[in-house]
């Protein structure tokens, strides 16, 4: 093992106009890690995992992955903005599975895993049919490759997306709260999807609000509240006797 | 209803086993009186468009001249003039989408001189008469005998006299044409883009895609369902507006413009003028069915759980046979 570090964020603020939704994260993830970021909703955990693809822009702080500035390039004690094709680069190696599923829905389950890399990396039909049709096969959804995400249930498509995610190749895995809008009975589904890829040593971030899934496969848990993190460590720790009155109230409320 | 059915047998088996009631469905009769009516009025459109009358010492002439509009619609210079409506119809359109998409595009630029500019073209050119600037286009050569490309306030390398081409008519009906329906494109296609979901874009940003990737590859296709009736619209709209050119420049041998040669001449406008409709109505016929398959195309994956049809022909069928809503099962007993 290495010991460099797969996300990496010192101090790490965001503001949206005059709303300080982040004031000051610090967190590390270790290559094979998962992480678990847990709170209540407006607490900033999506924001965090947004920035760390760039999908938001860091306002104050350092933000690593795998040891490289997120957006950034310091050079001579100056920090250059990265350009749009450098950003697009680096976030083609991270992977993002969103609340809402997000799929393409004028493509197939197949065409929706096979587009990025046919897009981004431009890689040839042949190699890449048979690559997104074991991903959807992992998935277990290689029957419907050629069906439309309409056609599809809420735990279907998140699966399709957790496909296409991983046809990238991604070296992370950024989750925001990828079982929130589903019915409860398709939850079970994609959590296995996820396990599955957290014992196949992929480094992950989950934002969610799976107590159970963050206890059983997350390796550390950090629990945020108005944009700090109140207390962080092992799941079995922290989510079994919490310290912090914040966290021991959210618990009493969500299990 | 029987009380002692309802106390012994909540489940209700006892009462389905009785024959289902006859259901009476409502009769509208205020439809019967406006059918009558509509009935009387179709009669005598058919009556006026048959009739005959005394006209300029003709005694039993036919009113509209069946004849002559017969006789004309298939003659060289009525289909030569139909062609050109179709060949200046779809040159502008094919520019104007294209030039509209950029424009589009460029109005939702992250790049505000860009937007800027967008906002300036559309604000002319959707500001000021397509037949003032046709005749605007005609006289170029007006304001600038000759135009050059070369350096900014330097040496010109290529330099052409502009006369040699206002003289095209159809060129300069293209452009005219072109360049004010590219304003009104470019809002139908920020339409359909700002119509698709945020998150698609953010989508197609997460797996690496540049915007521009995105746009093409993700957001375009799917803001086509969008785009196309409206710009069907545009294109039927377009068709029509063709007849401006005669007018406008002069010539141009689109439809309107063979029609009018030809009644110039023997003064039988109304025919002529059936004529000419008769062609318009063909060819707007044909692009509304066009553009019934385009919007099946981009409504895949969306539209294929909404309805069943597939065919044009069925569509129709549903739009004006009897809905099966109407008609009625006999109900089960409660």
């Amino acid at each position: 093992m290495t010991s460099r570090l797969m996300v990496e964020a010192r101090g790490v603020e965001k503001s949206f106009g005059h709303v300080h939704v982040l004031k000051g994260i610090d967190l590390e993830v270790k290559p094979g890690e998962v992480a678990c970021l847990l709170g209540p909703s407006g607490s900033g955990k999506s924001t965090f995992l947004r920035c760390i693809n760039h999908l938001e822009k860091v306002s104050a702080g350092r933000l690593l992955v795998d040891g490289e500035l997120v957006g950034y390039e310091e050079r001579r004690g100056k920090l250059y903005e990265l350009t749009d094709r450098k950003i697009c680069s680096k976030r083609s190696e991270i992977g993002m599975v969103f609340q809402r599923f997000n799929l393409f829905p004028h493509l197939t389950a197949l065409e929706n895993v096979m587009i990025g890399p046919r897009t981004v990396k431009r890689s040839t039909r042949s190699d890449l049919e048979r690559q997104a049709m074991e991903l959807l096969d992992r998935v277990g959804l290689a029957e419907k490759a050629a069906n439309y995400p309409s056609q599809l249930s809420g735990g279907q498509q998140q699966r399709v997306a957790i496909a296409r995610a991983l046809c990238m190749q991604p070296k992370l895995m950024l989750f925001d709260e990828p079982t929130s809008a589903l019915d409860p009975e398709l939850v079970g589904e994609v959590l296995n999807v996820m396990k599955d890829l957290a014992e196949d040593g992929m480094t992950m971030v989950v934002v969610t609000h799976e107590i159970g899934f963050a206890r059983e496969v997350g390796d550390t848990a950090y629990f945020m509240d108005g944009g700090v993190i109140v207390e962080s460590g092992k799941p079995m720790d922290i989510l079994v006797k919490p310290q912090h009155p914040r966290l021991q109230d959210f618990l009493s409320k969500v299990l | 209803m029987n009380p002692a059915n309802e106390t012994t047998d909540p489940q209700g088996s006892v009462v389905s086993a009785s024959p289902p009631l006859e259901t009476v469905p409502l009769r509208h009769y205020g439809r019967w009186l406006s059918a009558a009516v509509l009935a009387v009025l179709v009669a005598m459109l058919i009556h006026t468009l048959l009739s005959h009358i005394n006209r300029n010492g003709v005694t039993n002439d036919q009113r509209f001249q069946w004849s002559t509009v017969g006789s004309y619609l298939f003659t060289s210079s009525v289909m030569h003039g139909a062609l050109v409506t179709i060949e200046l119809t779809a040159a502008a359109m094919a520019v104007g989408v294209i030039f509209g998409i950029l424009l589009a595009t460029m109005r939702l630029s992250t790049n505000r001189q860009l937007r800027y500019v967008s906002w300036v073209y559309l604000w002319f050119f959707r500001g000021t008469p397509v037949y003032v600037q046709l005749i605007f286009w005609a006289n170029l050569a007006w304001l600038y005998p000759t135009l050059s490309i070369g350096v900014p306030f330097g040496p010109s390398f290529v330099t052409i006299t502009t006369n040699d081409y206002v003289t095209n008519l159809f060129l300069v009906a293209v452009v005219g044409l072109a360049l004010n329906e590219a304003a009104y494109m470019a809002e139908i296609v920020r339409a359909g883009i700002i119509a698709v979901d945020a998150g698609q874009l953010e989508a197609a940003q997460a797996l690496g895609m540049r915007r521009a990737q995105s746009l093409r590859r993700i957001v375009l296709p799917q803001a086509m369902r969008v785009i196309v009736p409206p710009t069907g619209n545009e294109t039927i709209s377009m068709l029509k507006t063709t007849s401006l050119v005669g007018a406008a420049l002069g010539g141009g041998g689109e439809l309107y413009r063979s029609i009018q040669n030809i009644y110039n001449l023997n003064y039988l406008v109304p025919p002529l003028l059936i004529t000419g409709c008769l062609w318009y109505l063909t060819m707007t016929s044909v692009l509304s069915v066009g553009q019934f398959y385009i919007e099946r195309y981009y409504g895949r994956g969306v539209d294929a759980t909404r309805s069943s049809s597939s065919k044009f022909s069925s569509t129709l069928k549903r739009s004006f046979g009897r809905s099966p809503h109407t008609e009625v099962q006999p109900l089960e007993r409660p």
